[in-house]
């Protein structure tokens, strides 16, 4: 990564000042100040500087991305600090090292700052009786659920009863009840008892969301999580206090009961739904995805993802997914099918094929593709898509990967202005092949019914001129697409493709991160990653023959497309790289 | 109706009868001789259910008599499956060279004295024990035809050591009946018998009427210990156990014919038994005085119909004891081991039988000439 | 290890001894089965063993004391179990409601493959609901394989009722109780 092509060409790094403290005795040196969830930057605390050792420190009500509250008590550590004589000088030991003070009380490791010199211990005994104690506080009134939590598996009451807690219970009167299954908004359901009142929900949805719905309400042991009488908890981002709560309070609808968390097979993705490109983890099982739940990417969304893009998996497991290869009605295979369409592209006279690009496709894909169209004089674009979006993380572009598109040169800054190009094209006759990856052309705006499966995703396809009728003025029509709609029903040659679930790749989103993500199913049926049959087309039409493996394929992308010089899939990472767009 | 039977066989030449009463005694033999192999495996299966505590067959039939038929059904019915890497040919041709060898052995055995005017042995042969001898050595081939057209190494390792200890137990057999001969110096089968009649002689007067039959493994030392030599090599020879090396289940899955199924399977089962029986008949015959017993004039030829049946009797029931004891012995001994079973055979019988021939011939010649 | 082999006297290397020995048991083996008729086998259709308590049998769900369906689907033992016999479909947010009124949910299909079941009794251990109990049933027949999976309805109905704490019974009335004021101690 020497030549890195990170539009953020790193200031010279200004010294940052920085405090070196003990952690159970091990010396580490933490910046004096962090950010904290708004970007300001503030003293760092002793809960960071014993992360930054490697301590675990039990919390539940800390969370980096959100302002601190310090009521859980979880967190509470001894601290000492170095003594200092009546000359401001530190008082030393025999041997020479500063004499410590012991705090006379434990502090909260979330809010305490720390400060030089100090020394903060995690693991003496009377810590680890805090702990115990704060926890079996906590469990008092907690219902034991578990069997019928969604939470169960990735409860940190679990977690830290593991750690701290007791096999039995010493509470012998009767737990205060509250009210279960509540209907907190479209997506959510509470449950009064398991709630510790952590107010992390609280805190995003006012400071992070910038939606202040939710509060505590009543008194003493009967303190519960409420939104104003009638207002729904209803905004766009309300999914995200079902992954920060830290218990089983609040749970997703959508998820509720469909899986045990443990079963989930959870890969590294990215989300599809708009221009951001949200990190995401895809929890599956058994070939078939439950859910996304946002991946923590600095450079993208930090913890965070809309409810829109979360719930936006289901056609995924759809039923009528296309899973055969079909050349002219009638079922056939990828050998096949895969020969005919090199022969007829091979024999084709510069300039009689145009091609119909994705932006949802991967930009791999997209440079296969842009080989194809170098080779045959292709018009090449793609379909614009365009949406509401909000100052947060919803874009209004709703293709995934515009980006990519540009820098692989499938189409131009402005999206869509080669399609009636293509549409005169056909209409003149000079066009006779058109291929179509992933997309309905013959889409204008979302139908009505998508539109309420989707729920909160609403997309518009704007005008352009391509027609049923001009497709059907076509010699050939090969369309590769996931779900059939009216274009693939027009198809001469139809190829099952695959989501992005299904397949792995890389995306470039509207900031120009360039994020790579990780296959979590199997297609179904026939059907097949693009760029493994497009790697073949490209070899049979051009006789390149590049990489066979998605790896290769990225790198050979970076040496040939300038945009993506000097990266590599490796260096990638988890969390992507920036190029300049 | 009797009476025309008699007088059209009367009115037959001596050659035309004597194919024709041959042929009778052959389908006779035969029939019997397989209903014996049958009964034979449900006797060692009751025999080892009763040693170990169980029940044994008991489904089919009263005491599960009619087992053998139902095992005889279930082979012919189900698959016979040929291997795609076995010999072709040498597999489909070693069942049957396991089973005939077992069945041409008894064409010279006498298994009564007279029915009527016909002797109670399909070929009287001047030579009965040299043929003997010489069939029972073709036994081999089967097994060893087997392991080697199987093409996998469990049945060829079980064929190798079947080879070694038949050819090996072969020896210690053929020479522990030599002295038998040197003996009563013939090697007709019927003579032999014959020189059974009677009570031993060597026993003092004072006994009383505590006599021995004058069976020929009665009659001295050395043909007391060339009995006990044939008895070990016929277990050797038969491949029952403590010698049943070549089909140890546990060492080699069961041996020369583990890619066999079906009828092919049986035949090779049926060859055992058939062996067996065939080994039994010819100890009852050499060492035990065949069809004679010496009380009631039992040992003489019999005169009447009635008379002659009732010494195939007497050799039954004296084959069907030699069944039981070799049917026992199976779970008296552990098997032996391959080095062990060649120590016995080469060191230890082979000379036995050697010097106990020599001691025959010197105590016949002191004899003679006293 | 090595143990010394026992050197063997002239009479035992003739075997003499070995065959007194094999013949005695036998013998006695043989006399006991034949004579005494005490076969220690079992005529298995006609006899039935009689099954000892603790005896691990198949696994079956079992229904509370009101009839209703135990199981909430928590999956452990589907997680738990080594051969992965048991599957289960969890309801979902539509699924049909627990039958116990605040027990939440149960299972939309519970099943056992009866060929894949060892009989182990983890998901018995693992149960936090005292749902599934193995029982004494030893004899499981199918004529096809498809028969050997045992469904919920037949798990339910095989498995009987099992009196336990009904807890999410006591929950409910507990905070029933607190509805009124003062709450009683």
């Amino acid at each position: 990564m020497s030549a890195a092509p990170t539009t953020e060409t790193k200031p010279t790094p200004s010294p940052v000042e920085t405090i070196t403290v003990k952690v159970d005795g091990k010396a580490v040196t933490v910046p004096k100040l962090s950010p904290d969830h708004t970007g300001t930057m503030v003293p760092t605390n002793m809960i960071q500087a014993c992360f930054a050792a490697g301590t675990t420190v039990p919390h539940y009500c800390y969370h980096p991305k959100l302002p601190i509250a310090g009521n859980c008590r979880m967190c509470l550590v001894e601290f000492g600090t170095p003594a200092m004589g009546p000359d401001r000088k530190p008082i030393l030991n025999a041997d020479g090292s500063p004499k410590i003070t012991k705090a006379p009380r434990p502090a909260i490791a979330c809010a305490t700052p720390v400060s030089p010199g100090m020394e903060i211990y995690c693991s003496t005994p009377s810590v680890k009786q805090m702990r115990e104690g704060v926890l079996e506080s906590l469990l008092i009134n907690h219902p034991l659920d578990c069997p019928i939590c969604d939470q169960a598996g990735e409860c940190k009451l679990q977690e830290y009863s593991v750690d701290y807690g007791q096999s039995a219970s010493r509470f012998v009167e009767s737990k205060v009840h509250k009210p279960k299954r509540i209907d907190l908004g479209p997506r959510i359901v509470l449950d009064a008892e398991r709630c510790i009142l952590c107010t992390r929900c609280i805190r995003f949805t006012r400071d992070v969301a910038g939606d202040d719905a939710l509060g505590i309400v009543n008194r003493g042991s009967y303190n519960t999580i409420s939104t104003f009488p009638g207002k729904p908890f209803d905004n766009n981002y309300t999914l995200n206090t079902v992954d920060i709560c830290p218990v089983g309070a609040l749970t997703s609808k959508d998820f509720r009961f469909q899986m045990r968390v443990w079963f989930l097979k959870e890969t590294k993705s990215v989300c599809t739904s708009c221009a951001t490109g949200c990190s995401i983890t895809a929890g599956s099982r058994e070939d078939k995805v439950y859910r996304y739940e946002p991946r923590e990417n600095d450079a993208v969304n930090a913890t965070w993802m809309c409810d829109a893009g979360r719930l936006n998996y289901k056609w995924i497991n759809r039923p009528d997914r296309l899973k055969d290869v079909v050349v002219r009605g009638e079922k056939s295979n990828w050998t096949f099918a895969l020969k005919e369409i090199s022969d007829q592209l091979a024999a084709a006279p510069k300039g009689s094929v145009a091609i119909i690009a994705s932006a949802r496709q991967t930009n791999e894909e997209l440079f296969l593709i842009r080989k194809l169209a170098t080779k045959l004089g292709a018009i090449t674009d793609s379909i614009p898509r365009i949406g509401s979006g909000d100052s947060l993380l919803v874009n209004a572009d709703k293709n995934p990967n515009v980006n990519g598109a540009r820098l692989n040169g499938i189409c131009f800054t402005e999206t869509g202005i080669n399609l009636a190009k293509i549409a005169s094209g056909i209409e003149q006759g000079s066009i006779k092949t058109l291929l179509v990856f992933g997309e309905d052309v013959l889409k204008r705006s979302i139908a009505s019914e998508q539109l309420k499966e989707k729920e909160t995703t609403s997309e518009v396809v704007e005008e352009h001129s391509i027609t049923a009728t001009l497709l059907g003025k076509l010699e050939t029509l090969i369309v590769s697409d996931i779900l059939p709609n009216q274009t693939t029903k027009l198809a001469h040659i139809l190829l099952p493709g695959a989501a992005h679930v299904e397949k792995r790749g890389s995306f470039t989103n509207t900031k120009g991160r360039v994020q790579k993500f990780m296959q979590a199913i199997q297609p179904p049926g026939d059907a097949r990653a693009e760029w493994e049959f497009l790697h073949e087309l490209v070899y049979n039409v051009t006789g390149q023959n590049g990489f066979k493996s998605i790896e290769g394929l990225f790198n050979q992308m970076a040496k040939e497309v300038p945009a993506y010089n000097g990266l590599s899939w490796s260096g990638l990472g988890d969390t992507g790289a920036t190029v300049a767009i | 109706m009797f009476d025309n039977i008699t007088n059209w066989i009367d009115g037959l030449t001596a050659m035309q009868q004597f194919v024709l009463f041959s042929g009778v005694k052959i389908f006779a033999v035969f029939g019997v001789l397989m209903t014996c192999v049958a009964y034979a495996v449900w006797v060692e299966r009751k025999v080892a259910a009763a040693i170990q505590d169980r029940v044994g067959p008991n489904r089919a039939g009263p005491f599960g008599l009619l087992q053998p038929a139902c095992d005889g059904i279930k082979a012919f019915l189900k698959e016979d499956f040929t291997p795609d890497h076995v010999r072709k040919a040498y597999f489909w041709i070693a069942p049957a060279i396991a089973l005939i060898p077992a069945l041409l052995t008894v064409a010279v055995i006498p298994f009564g004295s007279n029915l009527g005017a016909q002797k109670m042995v399909i070929a009287d042969l001047n030579v009965g024990i040299l043929y003997t001898f010489g069939i029972v050595s073709l036994g081999v081939y089967g097994i060893v035809l087997a392991g080697y057209a199987a093409n996998s190494k469990y049945p060829f390792i079980g064929g190798i050591r079947s080879s070694a200890q038949m050819v090996s137990y072969e020896l210690a057999m053929g020479m522990s009946v030599i002295p038998l001969f040197l003996w009563v110096g013939d090697l007709n089968l019927s003579q032999l018998v014959i020189s059974q009649q009677g009570f031993v002689g060597w026993l003092p007067d004072a006994l009383g009427s505590v006599r021995l039959p004058n069976w020929l493994v009665f009659q001295s030392p050395m043909l007391a210990l060339s009995f006990f030599i044939f008895l070990v090599a016929a277990f050797a020879e038969t491949n029952r156990t403590p010698f049943d090396l070549p089909e140890a289940e546990q060492e080699l899955a069961g041996g020369y014919n583990i890619e066999y199924s079906s009828i092919k399977f049986a035949l090779f089962f049926m060859g055992e038994y058939a062996a067996m029986i065939t080994a039994s008949a010819m100890m009852v015959t050499l060492f035990f005085g065949g069809w004679t017993l010496p009380w009631f004039g039992l040992d003489q030829p019999a005169t009447s119909i009635p008379g002659g049946l009732l010494h195939i009797g007497i050799f039954f029931v004296k084959v069907v004891a030699f069944v039981f004891t070799i049917v026992w012995v199976r779970w008296m001994w552990p098997r032996f081991r391959y080095d062990q079973l060649m120590d016995l055979g080469w060191r230890r019988f082979i000379p036995l039988a050697l010097v106990n021939i020599v001691v025959t011939a010197l105590w016949l010649w002191i004899r003679s000439r006293s | 290890m090595i143990v010394e082999r026992k050197k063997l006297n002239f009479w035992e290397r003739l075997y003499i001894p070995a065959v007194i020995g094999g013949f005695k048991v036998t013998a006695r083996h043989f006399i006991k089965s034949v004579f005494k008729r005490q076969p220690v086998t079992m005529q298995y259709p006609e006899e039935r063993w009689v099954v000892p308590e603790g005896y691990r049998g198949a696994p079956y769900l079992v229904k509370d004391q009101e009839g209703n369906t135990k199981c909430v689907s928590c999956q452990l033992c589907e997680f738990v179990c080594p051969p992965k016999a048991i599957k289960i479909i969890p309801p979902g947010p539509a699924g049909q409601l627990a039958d116990r009124p605040n027990a939440e949910k149960m299972p939309a299909e519970f099943e056992i493959n009866m060929l894949r079941c060892i009989f182990c009794g983890y998901c018995q251990e693992v149960c936090p609901e005292e749902a599934i109990f193995l029982q004494k049933d030893w004899s499981h027949v199918g004529t096809n394989r498809a028969e050997m999976i045992y469904n919920k309805e037949k798990l339910l109905s095989l498995g009987g009722t099992h009196a336990g704490t009904q807890k999410w019974k006591h929950k409910l009335e507990e905070a029933k109780e607190q509805e009124n004021f003062p709450v009683k101690p």
